[in-house]
């Protein structure tokens, strides 16, 4: 099937271009980071995870998402998912495949990162993770493949695909848990160490991983003949509706925690990001941002003469998916290390470098998602057409 | 006959001392020949578990500095003040102060101990130095954080780094509750002023800490910073009931830092 | 119609593929370098293990050792030779640079040759680079 993704309109092959600049850019930024190491980043001795890793940490949850579409499909035969499920894996595969290269790009000696499997140590989250990742990226690379071929040859799905799709169910929600596991479980950093952080990044998943499918179903019916539904839509509005709610009540129950109980190790973080601390503050204005859009998207949302409003909804989805990349991305890391153990206060903002290294791996991951979508819709057009 | 290492050589050993013909036929034509034999250092010393006694009494800003640099200068830690040599380093980029290395360094008491912050501390603890360093804990959260066991828990209780095998992931950065560990966030070469051969610099890319000078308790020596430390900084076996750092904790009130947080920290500061 | 095209390809990539072949035609190879023994190596001739086994061997030699080091304290190692080493690259007597004292005809020599650049020497030091 891949012969699909090397014929293509004028558009397709300038926004392959533009992607291949983007990554060229950053690979020769990603060069200067090998050879010279982090310092080219603004992470420090207090601020040890940055950029990288907030992104890392947020597109575990865009590729947990995707489990959004897979269960009511799966599980509950609700056929509407039918044309978006493919989707919704391929969304996965893309999402993890910019999850494991910023963890590349984040580690110090990435030739040695095969230790993590040489050395295999059971007591460390991380590496549970990478096998809760590379798992489920391994199942939905099959799964999805497998599902459109047949598609396209007109035939049902190979009978092993079956157990294989049930089981990318429980891998779903565990990348994102272990996911969280590597914060929540830390005893010095208060911010993290909440029992909550894995509902909580579950349900912001599955807010902000429905919200960008709904974006994508958008571009898709405007630049392919393939249309993903409406109706089809309007269920995953819901989805993102509930998700979202669902983690906006988990913060204010956090927020509550932290603020009534005073406990000084996990209120400092909290002041730091919504209100500043000891004078500074700078996340505070993008974490009200992120809050804001939250809130308004949820208004909008659970409104049904908004949320079935055709032009409102992507933008909606747009403040949804912003203010959960926000909140988790930037707000989650950062606010986890300010103040540090020691009470002292180091602030952090990425680097231009790190920012094009970060825009490179987005790049990458929008390139193999044009690439598994337009493979996806065109086999779609040609057994409809 | 060598096989890929001498460890999976004595591993393969092993398997053919227990009786099979697996192991070929060199084995018995070299049975006359001992095979090698690794040991300790003869007049190293040991302990069931290592820990530190810091006297506060003791303690004086001067103690602090020479502690300080008896420590970094012996492990070559870098020193981002240090003027760079233009001539062996050409074209060195300008360091970010916030990407330090520390080992062992001077913090105030309640960054020191930020949950037994008083309101109305003495004076005296208000103004002192405070050695903070690696607790070497007991229920060490880096040594369950490291994904590749570069960071261990030796038997004799020192939480080790392998710098070979660490890969800069710095997950241990953000597990340990005492900021004790830092990253090279780049070459550390152009800011040690004097490399001591004795003891290796590090990569860039990889995490480091304190190592209760593991390498000087081998050749049966005390730590850089106890010597230094005037009478300031003991360092023994916390579990020998005969050992002075007992005899200190038996006889002062001493406190450790957030031993709220489980991680059993083997740095006692006698108040 | 794609013959041609296939057949092109495959000779472009066979010409590729045999490229150091090429370069090896084109250029002249030199043999390759003795490790040179000096002073006290040379006085001694018996390393941990013979000569052969540590030519080949040597780096995983070397792996096991810091092995033993770092991880379990070991230090010193008898070999089935008799002999008692410290465990050591380059720090005291026994380790390994301190018996072939001259770094750049001792490793350096082959490492060069072989084109192999072992990171020994990103964090470890060689006591006589320092005046």
């Amino acid at each position: 099937m891949l012969e699909i993704a090397i014929k293509g309109s004028k558009n397709y092959w300038l926004w392959i271009v533009f992607l291949l600049a983007v990554i060229g850019a950053g690979a020769v930024v990603y060069i200067d980071q090998f050879m010279n190491g982090l310092m080219i980043t603004n992470m420090s001795r207090d601020v040890s995870f940055g950029f990288y890793i907030a992104n890392f940490t947020f597109l575990v949850g865009v590729a947990a998402g995707g489990v959004m579409v897979v269960i009511p499909y799966y599980l509950h035969n609700y056929e509407k998912f039918h044309r978006i499920t493919i989707l919704g894996e391929f969304l996965a595969v893309a999402a993890l495949i910019m999850c494991l290269l910023f963890v590349l790009v984040d580690v110090g000696q990435p030739t040695r990162l095969l230790n993590v499997w040489l050395y295999p140590s059971v007591k460390s989250v991380l590496f549970w993770d990478t096998l809760v990742l590379n798992g489920y990226l391994g199942l939905n690379i099959i799964i999805g493949w497998k599902l459109l071929e047949a598609e396209r040859n007109q035939v049902e799905p190979p009978l092993w695909t079956k157990p294989l799709i049930y089981l990318s169910i429980p891998f779903a929600i565990g990348i994102h848990t272990v996911t969280a596991y590597l914060y929540c479980g830390l005893p010095g950093r208060g911010y993290w160490l909440t029992a909550i952080l894995a509902p909580r990044f579950l349900a912001s998943a599955f807010a902000a991983g429905p919200a960008f499918l709904i974006i994508l179903c958008y571009i898709i019916k405007k630049f392919t003949k393939f249309d993903p539904g409406w109706e089809a839509i309007q269920t995953l509005s819901k989805i993102v509706c509930w998700a979202i709610i669902a983690n906006l009540f988990f913060f204010f129950c956090e927020v509550f925690v932290v603020f009534y109980s005073n406990i000084p190790g996990h209120l400092a973080h909290m002041q730091y990001l919504l209100f500043g601390y000891h004078g500074y503050h700078a996340l505070v204005p993008w974490m009200w941002t992120g809050i804001t859009l939250m809130i308004l998207g949820a208004v909008f949302l659970v409104i049904p003469q908004l949320r079935n409003n055709k032009t409102l909804l992507p933008f909606t989805c747009a403040m949804i998916f912003i203010g959960a990349w926000i909140d988790k991305g930037l707000g989650m890391i950062s606010g986890g290390f300010v103040p540090s153990p020691l009470h002292h206060v180091t602030e952090y903002a990425p680097s231009g470098k790190e920012i094009i290294i970060t825009l490179a791996v987005y790049a990458t991951g929008f390139l193999i998602l044009t690439i598994l979508f337009k493979i996806a819709t065109q086999v779609k057009e040609e057994v409809r057409g | 006959m060598m096989k890929k290492s001498r460890r999976s050589f004595l591993k393969v050993a092993g398997v053919a001392a227990v009786g099979l013909g697996a192991s070929p036929a060199m084995n018995f034509a070299s049975s006359d020949i001992s095979h090698p034999v690794k040991s300790k250092n003869e007049h190293g010393l040991s302990a069931h578990r290592w820990g530190m006694v810091i006297d506060t009494n003791k303690i004086t800003d001067e103690v602090v500095e020479a502690c300080v640099e008896a420590c970094h200068k012996a492990h070559n830690v870098p020193d981002f003040n240090h003027e760079v040599d233009e001539e062996k380093y050409p074209k060195t980029r300008p360091v970010n102060h916030k990407q330090e290395i520390k080992w062992l360094w001077e913090e105030e008491f309640h960054n020191a101990f930020p949950d037994k912050e008083d309101e109305f501390l003495a004076e005296k603890y208000h103004d002192l130095p405070f050695l903070v360093t690696c607790n070497h804990c007991k229920n060490a959260p880096c040594v369950k954080a490291c994904p590749t066991q570069a960071t261990f828990k030796r038997e004799d209780g020192i939480v080790l780094m392998d710098y070979h095998r660490c890969i800069g992931c710095r997950f241990c950065m953000a597990a340990c509750p005492f900021g004790a560990r830092s990253f090279n966030f780049r070459d550390p070469r152009p800011f040690i002023e004097k490399n001591d051969p004795a003891f290796p610099t590090r990569t860039k890319g990889v995490v480091e800490k304190c190592n209760l000078c593991a390498e000087r308790l081998a050749k049966g020596e005390q730590p850089h910073c106890v010597e230094a430390s005037e009478g300031a900084i003991v360092v023994g076996d916390l579990e020998d009931p005969e050992s002075e750092v007992r005899a200190l904790l038996n006889e002062h009130y001493s406190i450790r830092r957030k031993q709220s947080m489980g991680t059993e920290p083997s740095v006692y500061y006698v108040m | 119609m794609n013959k041609n095209y296939i057949i092109t390809g495959l000779v472009i990539f066979a010409l590729a593929v045999l490229s150091p072949f090429w370069f090896n035609i084109i250029t002249t190879t030199q043999a390759a370098p003795e490790p040179e023994l000096l002073g006290k190596a040379k006085a001694e001739k018996k390393c941990v293990l013979d000569k052969y086994d540590m030519r080949a061997n040597h780096m995983s030699l070397l792996d096991d050792w810091r092995d033993s080091v770092v991880r379990d304290a070991d230090r010193m190692y008898k070999s089935s030779n008799g002999h008692s080493f410290n465990m050591s690259l380059s720090t005291g007597e026994n380790s390994c640079l301190g018996c072939h004292e001259d770094k750049a005809k001792f490793c350096d020599a082959c490492h060069t040759y072989a084109s192999v650049t072992p990171y020994c020497w990103d964090c470890h030091t060689n006591p006589k680079e320092i005046e």
